[in-house]
């Protein structure tokens, strides 16, 4: 399917949309609009949950928040619904700062917790608090006019929902498409990876958690002035549950997969609600039955959603090459020879093992420094503390001259160190271009609004440019819009060595690169990276591979039991009588 | 606020938090051998307590379906799995579960003598969280925390459906079990409020003793602590999952036989309880039986504080306060281990 | 004589990455047996798909029936257990009750219960002065000790160990390597998997060196440690 076929189908979609109303009985456009209204909070857990990997089970709850805000203010207040929008936002805005700002540090399953219990706590409120009506809620709340023109009837309301909804599904699957959107959907390959990058991931979820929250808080509006009336029982944590199911069902990482859910999910409750009464006479909550089982079939089976599975059978729409654009502007390198990283006695501990014990070492501009040493060594350990993931507890490590020890990865890695992973850490679901463009994500500036209005144009050219380049350079070029995780392992490496260079660094630490590696592989990578020394690049490398460091390297240190036993070119290395015990063992 | 207004709302939050504490403990014992975290926990006190009350009022209670259709679902899953062992599927879900329905169906209707009536009430409470497990649960035991969770939450509402099928609307409230009372130091103590904390005492005594001395409580344990390394000296995951359903189970009726007769219970009570019995099991760290015991009481004891200061906002209180202590505990912790990646997630 | 292990053509995959390619490999009864091999060749998932933790394809006997259709426990049932290099013990619990869990599949037998864990102490003297302290508590020997002690109380025919001289200082490993001897003179099979070369090929009777999902090299132990080839590959040469 090309470009055109992608846009004509999209057109054709827009047109059956927008002539829907004349064709459909009052009723299906009724069900239409609350199918956008759904749609709407459930792309805010696409966003959230899919893209961002944080689970919400309070969305239910800003929906709320957007509604009480809009009825309290027109019905209460008697004020017009468009100040009602920016009262809906705000509120959603700030309770969703507060909230995240509170709760977004927490780890693993707390998080999610969480949200059950403020979502709770927020559904509880709405039905205690006398000026929202308590448990009644609130009725007789006014329609949206504009000019002249009313949207009360259930067609008037049919072209503000989709509107809207179009609107921001343009302006969200631009922004998954931008620098940030592409922060957003790292987030799921943890917090090391993003930061490691650069990116302040506490910032980026916040920033994420806010949007679900506005997403929410605006279909909490057309809610509040579509149906006219509202009460507690729409923002209880068992709806919070339905828009789960919806962005869930529909393929909880595509945009389209909230529109898709959310029509399923109306269409099946309002089939159950007819159909379940005619086949069992106390079917009371029969229809939540049903969709528990489903959503529980969904869980098991197909966590991935429709969407998914929906694109395999339509063929992929295959991007062009990127053009080539205007370098990104460059680091000025140190001048060779100079001094670039100093470790200098440098400890850590875990409980009662000193896994990294006084190492100290130097690395000069445009030199290849091979750390070597058997499996738990420390090598590792070492390696984190001079990228930030871990701090030593004590000794020093300046990088062109300044001191870096104790610093965050992403500060380290804006100082010009990129690394790569000992066990591959990419986003399988990202093409090779845009794991990549990750990599250059501190050398562009875009934020979320101009990244969604399409602003960061001439900025996100230079970065696909500069990532096609990089792909070149380590020869992954062929199949640029592969998804990562369909390389073989090997070239995974190799793609994160791309990613890195991405990132225009003066020292790149790469950790065990030719692990898994077969021996053509190992050549390749070699003669890259003597090329990137011959440009000027300064290379620390963590490697187990003997063969791999002896042929490559300028000088060797060699590690054993967290202290440094040899360090020298790799002739005197392979001599080292210590050296050979170490490596070959030494039981005899 | 005198002292004895206070040590009144004090006597008033123990009595509250008695009814969370058993569904804490259930929670933790739950959680800490499958990772489950066990929402539907609280459904399954309330159906204990409509249970016993549809025993006495001489009716055959409407759990009976509930039982015998979960154990057909899990029948099911375990003839379309590829396990090759019928004999002893049909034995656990086909056989097993429908012994109390059996007896429902004779005893129903019939003077029963208290004990009887209790005995069935858990008889019939037992299978359900063990074919829960089954059913939704053990098919995906190596999801991540999360999938689980969101699978329970969903659960619980799955089963309040039909929950509401099989009991009716209508709330029910067991006899007493006793109506002694004793005054202690100026305060008056319901027998049966006495009885509720000695079971909670003695259900952390025998978990206690449980775990720490019986070498299945040193497996289930295990599974817990290290999934992969029980597996490697022949601990079936699923089994001690089963088995720490069953015990949740027992858990459950025992607190609906309790708190059923103290406070008018309907088909979805039970949620909210869970809910609150979860944040007391969290505030206690969710890792140990004594903390949410502890938790347990707390949370009694902050409702009756905030429903005397202001009455409808006890519920935004109690699950509100669960916040701050989430983001304490996690900067408790900050030193873990490395995250990894979670690929799974959702 | 059949052998107690034999593999064919193994092959184990995670999602599209083949990690261990076409594999076979025997072991006799009363045999050491050492894969060794350097870091990311495939030795960790190889033991975890003969120990039924990961899928294979391909054919795994072990004696004389074939494993698939049987579960983990089952296998740990029949006397097939595995030391991981991850150890997996369970550090929240004593020494002690990790090794009476160790004899989980043999739960029944409460008198041989405690004659094997008198004997596990015998073995490992540092275990039994240690027995009330948790597992996570224990040093880096420590910890390999119990876990091979824990194995040892599952009554093991065939023990897996992987990588046992893994971050463990000289002393220690000699001292591991001396135990893991001792117990082939008891009866007990082991497949040894390795980087440690020389200490391993020098406690084996038979060696394969895995590398990229593949067997290269193979041959008795004492030819392996004398092969040129071998130390090519661990310390790069003129061959590579």
């Amino acid at each position: 399917m090309s470009r055109m076929q992608e846009r004509a189908l999209l057109l054709l979609a827009v047109a059956a949309l927008a002539g829907l109303p004349l064709a459909a009985s009052n009723y299906f456009v009724t069900l239409m609009n609350y199918i956008g209204i759904g749609a709407l909070a459930a792309l805010g857990l696409v966003l959230l949950t899919g893209v961002g990997g944080l689970t919400s089970f309070g969305q239910a709850a800003f929906v709320g928040i957007g509604a009480y805000a809009t009825a309290w203010w027109t019905t209460v207040q008697g004020g017009s619904p468009w100040v009602g929008l920016v009262l809906a936002v705000a509120f959603t805005f700030a309770v969703a700062i507060v909230l995240g700002a509170a709760t977004l540090r927490l780890g693993g399953h707390l998080l999610p917790l969480s949200t059950i219990a403020w979502g709770l706590a927020i559904f509880f409120l709405f039905g205690n608090i006398e000026g929202l009506g308590r448990h009644n809620g609130i009725s007789a709340i006014p329609p949206v006019t504009l000019g002249g023109l009313s949207f009360q009837s259930g067609t008037a309301g049919y072209y503000l929902v989709w509107a809207t909804l179009g609107a921001v599904m343009w302006l969200c699957a631009n922004l998954l498409g931008s620098r940030q959107g592409r922060a957003i959907r790292s987030l799921r390959g943890g917090t090391a990876m993003a930061e490691s990058l650069g990116i302040d991931t506490f910032r980026i979820r916040l920033a994420v958690f806010v949007l679900a929250g506005v997403l929410a808080g605006l279909s909490g509006w057309l809610f509040a002035h579509v149906q006219r009336f509202i009460s507690p029982t729409a923002f209880d944590v068992g709806p919070g549950m339905e828009y789960l199911f919806m962005a869930m069902l529909g393929g909880a990482g595509h945009i389209g997969g909230a529109v898709l859910g959310s029509a399923l999910v109306t269409l099946a409750k309002d089939a159950l609600q007819d159909l379940l009464p005619a086949l069992i006479k106390e079917s009371g909550q029969l229809e939540v039955v049903v969709f528990g089982a489903l959503f529980i079939l969904v869980l098991q089976h197909a966590r991935g959603g429709l969407i998914p599975s929906l694109q395999r059978l339509l063929p992929r729409a295959t991007p062009p090459v990127p053009p080539d654009a205007p370098p990104l502007p460059r680091r000025a390198p140190p001048a060779a020879g100079g001094e670039v990283l100093v470790v200098d006695g440098v400890v850590k501990r875990f409980g009662g093992l000193v896994a990294v014990n006084q190492v100290g070492f130097e690395l000069r501009a445009g030199e290849i420094l091979g750390l070597i040493g058997p499996n738990g060594a420390g090598k590792s350990t070492l390696f984190n503390l001079v990228c930030g993931t871990a701090t030593a507890d004590a000794g020093r490590i300046r990088f062109l001259g300044q001191d870096i020890a104790g610093l965050p990865a992403r500060r380290i890695a804006a100082r010009g160190i990129a690394r790569t992973f000992q066990h591959v850490r990419l986003r399988p679901t990202m093409t090779l271009l845009e794991n990549v463009m990750l990599g250059a994500h501190l050398r562009a500036r875009a934020g979320l609004l101009r990244g969604a209005l399409r602003l960061d144009r001439a900025e996100e050219r230079a970065i696909r440019a500069e990532a096609m380049r990089q792909l070149r350079r380590v020869g992954l070029d062929p199949n640029p819009h592969e998804l990562a995780g369909n390389l073989p392992l090997g070239q995974q490496r190799i793609l994160e060595v791309a990613r890195a260079l991405a990132a225009d660094p003066l020292l790149i630490i790469l950790d065990e690169p030719a692990a898994g590696l077969r021996r053509l592989e190992k050549q390749k990578l070699a003669e890259l990276l003597r090329a990137l020394r011959a440009e000027g690049m300064t290379i620390l490398l963590v490697e187990h591979d003997m063969e791999f460091v002896m042929g490559l390297v300028d000088r060797i240190v060699v590690m054993e039991f967290g202290t440094r036993i040899a360090e020298g070119p790799p002739a005197s290395i392979r001599a080292d009588a210590r050296v050979q015990e170490a490596y070959l063992g030494g039981v005899a | 606020m005198t002292a004895e207004l206070a040590l009144l709302l004090a006597q008033d939050g123990v009595a509250n938090g008695a009814i969370y504490v058993l569904a804490a403990l259930g929670i933790v014992l739950v959680f800490l051998v499958t990772r489950v975290v066990f929402v539907p926990f609280g459904d399954l006190i309330a159906y204990a307590s409509l249970t016993l009350a549809a025993l006495q009022e001489g009716r055959r209670p409407g759990i009976v379906w509930l039982v015998l259709l979960l154990a057909g679902l899990a029948l099911l899953f375990e003839l379309a799995g590829r396990q090759r062992k019928w004999g002893r599927a049909l034995l656990a879900y086909g056989v097993l579960p429908c012994l109390p329905v059996a007896a429902a169906f004779l005893l129903a209707g019939r003077a029963l003598p208290p004990l009887v009536e209790m005995a069935l009430t858990i008889g019939l409470i037992l299978p359900i969280a063990p074919l829960l497990y089954r059913i939704a649960f053990r098919p995906i035991a190596d999801a991540s925390v999360l999938v689980l969770l969101i699978v329970a939450v969903v659960l619980h509402f799955a089963i309040s459906g039909i929950a509401l099928m099989v009991f009716g609307p209508e709330g029910a409230r067991p006899r007493l079990l006793t109506t002694a009372s004793f005054e202690i130091g100026g305060l008056f103590f319901p027998g049966q409020m006495l009885l509720m904390l000695a079971a909670s005492a003695l259900a952390t005594l025998l978990l206690a003793l449980f775990f720490g001395f019986t070498l299945s409580g040193k497996a289930l344990r295990a599974t817990a602590v290290n999934r992969v390394g029980a597996r490697l000296v022949g601990i079936r995951p699923g089994a001690a999952g089963a088995t720490a359903f069953l015990l949740a189970s027992a858990l459950a009726a025992a607190s609906g036989i309790l708190i059923g007769p103290v406070t008018t219970l309907f088909y979805d009570s039970g949620f909210v309880i869970g809910l609150k019995a979860f944040v007391g099991a969290i505030i206690g760290g969710l890792v140990s039986y004594p903390g949410a015991v502890l938790g347990a009481l707390f949370v009694g004891l902050l409702e009756s504080f905030t429903a005397f200061w202001n009455s409808a906002l006890k519920e935004v209180v109690v699950f509100a306060v669960l916040v701050p202590v989430l983001i304490l505990r996690s900067a408790l912790q900050r030193h873990g281990a490395e995250e990894e990646p979670e690929e799974d997630g959702l | 004589m059949t052998a107690l292990l034999q593999a064919d053509d193994v092959h184990v995959a995670y999602g599209r990455i083949e990690a261990v390619r076409g594999v076979s490999l025997s072991l006799q009864a009363g045999q050491i047996v050492t894969v060794i091999g350097p870091n990311g060749a495939g030795k960790t998932t190889l033991l975890a798909a003969l120990m039924g933790l990961l899928p294979a394809r391909g054919r795994i006997a072990y004696d004389g029936a074939d494993l698939a259709g049987l579960d983990v426990e089952a296998r740990v049932e029949r006397g097939l257990c595995l030391v991981p290099e991850r150890r997996e013990l369970f550090t929240e619990m004593s020494v002690a009750d990790n090794l009476v869990l160790g004899a989980y599949a043999h739960r029944r037998d409460r008198a041989g219960l405690r004659a094997r864990l008198d004997e596990v102490y015998g073995l490992f003297p540092r275990l039994a002065e240690r027995r009330g302290q948790s597992a996570g508590t224990l040093s880096g020997g420590e910890r390999q000790m119990l876990a091979l002690g824990r194995a040892l109380m599952g009554r093991p025919r065939l023990l897996l160990l992987d990588e046992p001289s893994l971050g463990l200082a000289p002393l220690i490993v000699r001292e591991i390597f001396r135990i893991i001897t001792g117990l082939r003179a008891t009866g007990v099979s082991i497949l040894l998997v390795e980087q440690n070369a020389r200490a391993a090929l020098e406690s084996a009777d038979y060696g394969y060196v895995l590398e990229t999902g593949q067997i290269g090299l193979h041959g008795p132990a004492g030819a392996l440690l004398g092969d040129p080839r071998l130390s090519a590959l661990y310390l790069g040469g003129e061959t590579g």
